[in-house]
């Protein structure tokens, strides 16, 4: 019996019956998978910070290598000798947690480990009138403790991230950023060393103590990237939109953290 | 090729010269311009659609009676980016690392036009195997021109081949760029991509005046 693959019921039949397999071999294979990811994703994120505070299996001047997997946890251990998270509400800290305060809260968004807080989603939050939750990692770098904060924004095409490694007067000791699709040799050379590396020794504050943030500017001069107090790195070619959401996102991000490090200070 | 019979093999050498799915088909355009900027990234991309083009020829042609050709192109579309799909999940669970290299092509590998026009002209009206041999060709005639448009996009735009200085030094003034070399940044723009393929267009048609169109 030759099929007839013209008639309206087959079609609708096929139709249906190649939705349900495929779906089902889709959800088959997330659910399978989910354990895998997640756990690559937890590592992900503390590799990040890691990298970011410093510690890292950099070998070449060009190296973006991550402390390896199997020692991830541990080094993230070691390193990180506190996680706080700040509850903040229309730029001032309302709430500072421990980390086990934070595990144990009942709050929405809180109850996980401090750096898998989703920075989506508290900036939704905070969109939305409520107060949102950011986390702060200490560690040390040369005997002197630096702040690492998260940071989301957006690029040309999709999200860009990044942590930030800060001393108490908001100079810069380390980058990382990251992105979900900037175009490849252009805006994704957020993600190279020469220009993580330009952020290093930058300041956030001027000399007055105002929040002044780091701008990705194009044409300043200083494409060595010499001349520490401008508040400027030097911008990436073609990655102006890219360039502009980092800008956007350190302003934006760290500002919510000012108050602490003002605290910090005067204590 | 020993393994082919004359007739097979030419489903796979067509698309490297005289059939080529970018310079003769002019399909597959957008993801050449999008991400040649870099070597690297235009040899994965080859790769990821040498996969995708070879498994999902082999799956339509394998439902080829059956599918109804009132919803084919979606049947198509199911498939491609089912297989994608897929792709993605097993990388990011076993292979974290490159998945993330190829997260940006994911969605391109989808909206790729010669995969929808191989499924579309080729694997409807064909066999497994010649469904197959037919999406390899195809593919690595797209990888092909990636390669070559990425080379030199890499090359006189960054300097860099595989993201390794090979000019030297632009800031530090080494290699040619002690004798007044710049990179070319304009290169890095994606209208480069075009005008690189316009000139591979060039040589090839007039290397073999059949391919010229009155």
């Amino acid at each position: 019996m030759a099929l007839n693959t013209e008639k309206n019921t087959y079609t609708i039949i096929f139709a249906v019956g190649m939705v349900l397999v495929v779906g089902s071999i889709l959800a088959f294979t997330a659910s399978t998978l989910r354990p895998n990811i997640e756990e690559n994703r937890r590592m992900e994120k503390q590799q990040n910070i890691l990298y970011a505070m410093g510690v890292n299996s950099n070998e070449g001047s060009g190296d973006i290598s991550f402390v390896s997997t199997d020692r991830v946890a541990d080094a993230f251990q070691n390193n990180v000798f506190e996680q706080i998270v700040l509850e903040v509400k229309d730029g001032e800290i309302i709430k500072k947690m421990s980390r086990d305060e934070f595990l144990s809260s009942k709050a929405e968004g809180a109850g996980i480990e401090p750096y898998l807080i989703d920075g989506k989603k508290e900036q939704t939050k905070a969109k939305n009138g409520k107060s949102q939750f950011l986390p702060l990692f200490k560690g040390k770098q040369d005997d002197k403790t630096v702040y690492v904060a998260p940071m989301r924004g957006k690029g040309l095409w999709d999200a860009i991230w990044g942590y930030i490694a800060l001393d108490e007067n908001m100079i810069v000791r380390g980058t990382f950023f990251d992105h979900a699709g900037e175009t490849p040799g252009l805006g994704a050379n957020i993600k190279q060393r020469y220009f993580m590396d330009d952020f290093y020794g930058e300041r956030l504050l001027n000399e007055e103590g105002t929040f002044k943030g780091i701008t990705v500017a194009k044409g300043n001069n200083d494409p060595k990237n010499e001349i520490k107090d401008d508040h400027e790195v030097d911008a990436l070619a073609g990655a102006t939109i890219t360039g502009d959401g980092v800008s956007a996102m350190i302003k934006k991000d760290l500002k919510l953290y000012l108050p602490y490090f003002k605290n910090l200070k005067t204590n | 090729m020993g393994l082919l019979s004359k007739k097979d093999a030419k489903l796979i050498t067509d698309p490297l010269t005289d059939n080529n799915p970018i310079t003769i088909q002019v399909l597959g355009i957008c993801s050449a311009l999008a991400i040649t900027a870099e070597l690297k990234a235009s040899l994965v991309m080859g790769i990821a659609v040498l996969f995708v083009l070879g498994v999902g020829n082999v799956v339509i042609s394998l439902m080829r009676n059956i599918i109804p050709s009132k919803i084919r192109i979606i049947v198509q579309l199911i498939v491609v980016a089912s297989l994608v799909i897929i792709v993605d999940q097993v990388l990011k669970a076993f292979a974290f690392e490159l998945s993330k290299t190829l997260s940006v092509f994911i969605g391109l590998i989808i909206t790729n036009c010669i995969i929808m026009g191989r499924f579309e002209a080729f694997a409807l009206g064909n066999g497994p195997w010649k469904s197959f041999l037919d999406g390899i060709g195809n593919a690595l005639g797209y990888a092909v021109i990636l390669i070559i448009v990425g080379f030199f996009r890499e090359l006189f735009g960054s300097g860099t081949l595989f993201g390794i200085p090979v000019l030297g030094d632009p800031i530090d003034k080494t290699g040619v760029y002690s004798i007044g070399y710049e990179n070319n940044g304009f290169m890095l723009m994606p209208p480069m991509a075009l005008i690189i393929v316009g000139l591979i267009i060039w040589v090839q048609r007039s290397r073999n005046k059949d391919l010229i169109e009155d």
